[in-house]
C-alpha cells in the first residue's frame, strides 16, 4: 500500500470517469429508446460495434477522426432509422418481448455481416495525433484522449438536454414518452417521433463505439461485452431515466477503475455485485421508471 | 337447430378427442419419438446434442413459455450443471451418477441464487438482470482457473463405461451414449408432464395469464416464480451435466450469454409454451447450424436472419403452428 497516494487515487477516479463517459453515452441511447418506445434494444451493442467499424473504414479511406465524429453517428443513425421502420415498427402492440427478441436476432446478423466484411480478428485504432500524450491536470499527468472523451460526453449530454428541453420537437418527444395516445390525438405523427428517437439512440451508441475504439481496439464482439455492462447501468439508474443513466454510468466506471486498482481480477465481477446490492435495496433502480428526464 | 349444430360439430369432436388423447399422453408419445429418433438422424452425435440442448430449452421454456418470464441468464444454470458435474469427476473422481446428481443440484442452487435476486424485478428488467447476473457467474468461473481451467475449459471428463445394477454399458459407443442420455430426457418428460398437470402447474399458467387475479385468488406469486425458476434450473443443470459427460470437456463459452440466447431461439423456433416445441426448436437450430456451416462459416448470419423472420411472421413457432392447425 506504500505506493498508494492521494494523487494516484484521484487519477484513478478520473480514469473511471472517462470510462464512465463511454458507459453514459451507450446507456442514454438505450434508456432513451426504452423510455419512448418501450423497446429494450439488444442490438445496441451491435450498433456500438458498427460505429467503431464505420470509423475504421472511413479512416482507411483517408478520412480523419474529426470527420468521423460527425459522419459515424449520422451513418449508423440512418441504419437505425431503417431498422426501426421495417423491423421494429411491425411489432408494436405485440408485447415487450417481441422487439427484444427481434433486436437480439438482429445483433447476430449485424455481427456476422461485420465478420464477413472485416474478418474475425480485431484491428488497432490509432488515437488521433492531436489527442496523443498527456496533460498535467494538477494531480498528475492524465491522457489527453480520455479528457477528450469526457468533453465529448458532456457536449452530447448538453446538446441532448437542450434539444429535449428547448425545442418543440423535444417537447413532443417528452410528451410522447408520458402519453403517446394524447399526443397522437393532438395531431402529432407519433410513429415519426419514435423513428427519430431510435435513430438518435443508435447514433449516440455508434459515437460511443467510435470513442471507445482507440482505447480497446476494434473487434466484432466488442458490443456484447458492453451490452451486459450497460444493462447494469440501466438497471442501477432506473430504466428509461436519462439522469439515472448518467449517474449510474459514472458510478459503474468509477467502480470498475477502483477495483482494478485494488483487485484487478475482481474488476468485472464488481459491476454485477454493485447491481445485486442496488437490486436488494431498490429493485426499481435509483430513479424508478417515472418520466423521461426525471 | 340443435340437431344441425350437433351433426356439424360431431367430426370436430372426434378430432378433439384424438387431440385430447395425444395431449393426455404427450410425455409417452414424446418418449416414443425420442427412442426412434437416432434411426432417422445422419449422425448419432448430433442426435445426442439435440437431446441435450432440447432438454436445456425445455427447462428454459418452463419459465418462458409457461410462466411468461423471459430469462437471458440460463447459460449460468446450464454451465453450472456442466462445470459441477465435470469437477466432480475430474477433481474428486466421483462416479457418473453422482456427477449428474451434483450437476442437477448445482443448477438448483444457482437458480435459487439468480432467481432470488431477479424475481424482485419485473418484465423487461427481468431479462436484463438475469443476463447481467449470468455474465457475473461467467467471470467467476473464468477466474477460478484451478477448478474450471479458465479460458481453456475443464478437460479430462472421461467416462468410459456406465454401470447400472451390475450391467455394464460402453459409454464410448454412440448409440449407447444416445440411449443413456435419452433415459434422462424421458424421465424429464414425465416429470415436466406431472408438474404441468398438477395444481401447481395450473398456478404457473394462472400467474402468466393474469398476475393480479392469481394474487387475488390467494396464490403466492413471488413464491410460484421462485419455485418455477428453481425447477427450470434443475432441468438445465441436468442438461449441463449430460453435456459435460457427452463432450468430455466443458468450454467456458457454455457460460456466455450467447448460450442463453440459444435457449431463447430454440424455444421460439419450436414454439414457446408447448410441450415438445423446445425439442423441435433444438433440432431445427442444430440441423441448420450443421447444414449451413457445410458451405459457409457464417452460419450465425442465417440462423439470426431466420430467427428475425420467425419473430416477425411466426411467433407461434414450428411446433406451435402445427398444434394450432391440428386443433382446428
Amino acid at each position: 500500500m506504500a505506493g498508494l497516494s492521494f494523487d494516484l487515487l484521484a487519477l484513478q477516479l478520473f480514469t473511471g470517469v472517462a470510462l464512465g463517459a463511454i458507459y453514459v453515452l451507450f446507456a442514454i441511447g438505450l434508456s432513451l429508446i426504452f423510455g419512448m418506445l418501450t423497446v429494450v434494444n439488444f442490438a445496441h451493442g451491435a450498433f456500438f460495434m458498427v460505429g467503431a467499424y464505420v470509423g475504421l473504414f472511413l479512416v482507411s479511406l483517408g478520412g480523419n477522426f474529426w470527420l468521423c465524429l460527425v459522419a459515424v453517428p449520422l451513418i449508423v443513425g440512418t441504419i437505425g432509422l431503417v431498422v426501426e421502420r421495417f423491423l421494429i415498427r411491425p411489432l408494436y402492440g405485440r408485447g415487450i418481448d417481441y422487439p427484444l427478441l427481434l433486436t437480439f436476432g438482429l445483433s447476430y446478423v449485424m455481427v456476422e455481416l461485420v465478420r464477413i466484411a472485416f474478418g474475425k480478428s480485431g484491428y488497432p485504432f490509432d488515437t488521433p495525433e492531436l489527442l496523443q500524450g498527456a496533460v498535467n491536470i494538477g494531480i498528475g499527468y492524465f491522457p489527453l484522449y480520455r479528457l477528450f472523451i469526457i468533453g465529448v460526453a458532456v457536449a452530447v449530454l448538453l446538446g441532448l438536454w437542450l434539444f429535449l428541453e428547448r425545442t418543440s420537437f423535444g417537447l413532443i418527444i417528452r410528451a410522447g414518452a408520458r402519453d403517446p395516445q394524447i399526443v397522437r390525438v393532438l395531431g402529432v405523427n407519433v410513429a415519426r417521433v419514435w423513428l427519430f428517437v431510435f435513430g438518435i439512440g443508435t447514433g449516440i451508441a455508434a459515437l460511443a463505439g467510435l470513442l471507445a475504439a482507440p482505447l480497446q481496439g476494434v473487434i466484432p464482439e466488442m458490443g456484447s461485452t458492453i451490452l451486459a455492462e450497460a444493462f447494469v447501468v440501466t438497471v442501477v439508474g432506473g430504466m428509461g431515466s436519462i439522469g439515472g443513466a448518467v449517474i449510474a454510468g459514472l458510478l459503474v466506471g468509477v467502480v470498475v477503475s477502483m477495483t482494478s486498482l485494488f483487485a484487478p481480477e475482481m474488476a468485472k465481477v464488481s459491476i454485477f455485485a454493485l447491481m445485486a446490492i442496488v437490486l436488494l435495496i431498490r429493485p426499481q433502480g435509483f430513479f424508478g421508471r417515472a418520466g423521461l428526464m426525471s | 337447430m340443435n340437431e344441425v349444430s350437433q351433426t356439424l360439430t360431431q367430426p370436430g369432436t372426434a378430432q378433439t378427442n384424438w387431440f385430447e388423447f395425444a395431449k393426455r399422453h404427450r410425455s409417452l408419445l414424446a418418449s416414443i419419438f425420442v427412442l426412434v429418433f437416432p434411426l432417422i438422424m445422419p449422425f448419432t452425435a448430433l442426435a445426442v446434442n439435440i437431446l441435450i440442448y432440447g432438454l436445456y430449452a425445455l427447462g428454459f421454456n418452463l419459465l418462458f413459455g409457461y410462466l411468461g418470464l423471459l430469462s437471458f441468464g440460463h447459460a449460468a444454470l446450464f454451465g453450472t450443471g456442466a462445470y459441477l458435474a465435470g469437477i466432480a469427476i475430474v477433481h474428486f473422481a466421483l462416479p457418473w451418477y453422482a456427477a449428474i446428481a451434483i450437476g442437477v443440484l448445482g443448477g438448483v442452487v444457482m437458480a435459487a441464487a439468480i432467481g432470488g435476486l431477479a424475481i424482485r424485478t419485473r418484465g423487461i428488467y427481468f431479462a436484463m438482470v438475469t443476463m447481467a447476473l449470468s455474465q457475473c457467474v461467467y467471470y467467476l468461473f473464468y477466474q477460478a482457473v484451478d477448478w474450471t481451467g479458465g479460458e481453456n475449459g475443464l478437460r479430462g471428463i472421461n467416462v468410459r463405461d456406465i454401470n447400472i445394477f451390475g450391467l455394464k454399458f460402453d459409454f464410448i459407443d454412440p448409440m449407447t451414449r444416445y440411449y443413456v442420455v435419452a433415459a434422462f430426457v424421458i424421465l424429464a418428460f414425465f416429470v415436466l408432464s406431472r408438474i404441468l398437470a398438477s395444481p401447481f402447474g395450473a398456478v404457473i399458467e394462472a400467474v402468466r395469464e393474469n398476475e393480479a387475479r392469481a394474487r387475488a385468488s390467494g396464490y403466492n406469486v413471488m413464491l410460484t416464480r421462485l419455485v418455477t425458476f428453481i425447477l427450470s434450473g434443475a432441468f438445465c443443470g441436468l442438461a449441463g451435466a449430460l453435456a459435460a459427460l457427452h463432450l468430455s470437456i466443458v468450454p467456458i463459452e457454455i457460460m456466455h450469454y450467447e448460450t442463453s440466447g440459444m435457449a431463447v431461439m430454440m424455444s421460439l423456433l419450436g414454439g414457446m409454451g408447448t410441450f415438445f416445441g423446445p425439442f423441435v426448436g433444438a433440432a431445427v437450430y442444430l440441423l441448420l447450424e450443421n447444414l449451413v456451416s457445410l458451405w459457409t462459416v457464417h452460419w450465425q448470419l442465417i440462423v439470426g436472419a431466420i430467427f428475425v423472420i420467425c419473430v416477425l411472421f411466426f411467433p407461434a413457432g414450428i411446433w406451435g403452428t402445427i398444434l394450432k392447425r391440428m386443433k382446428q
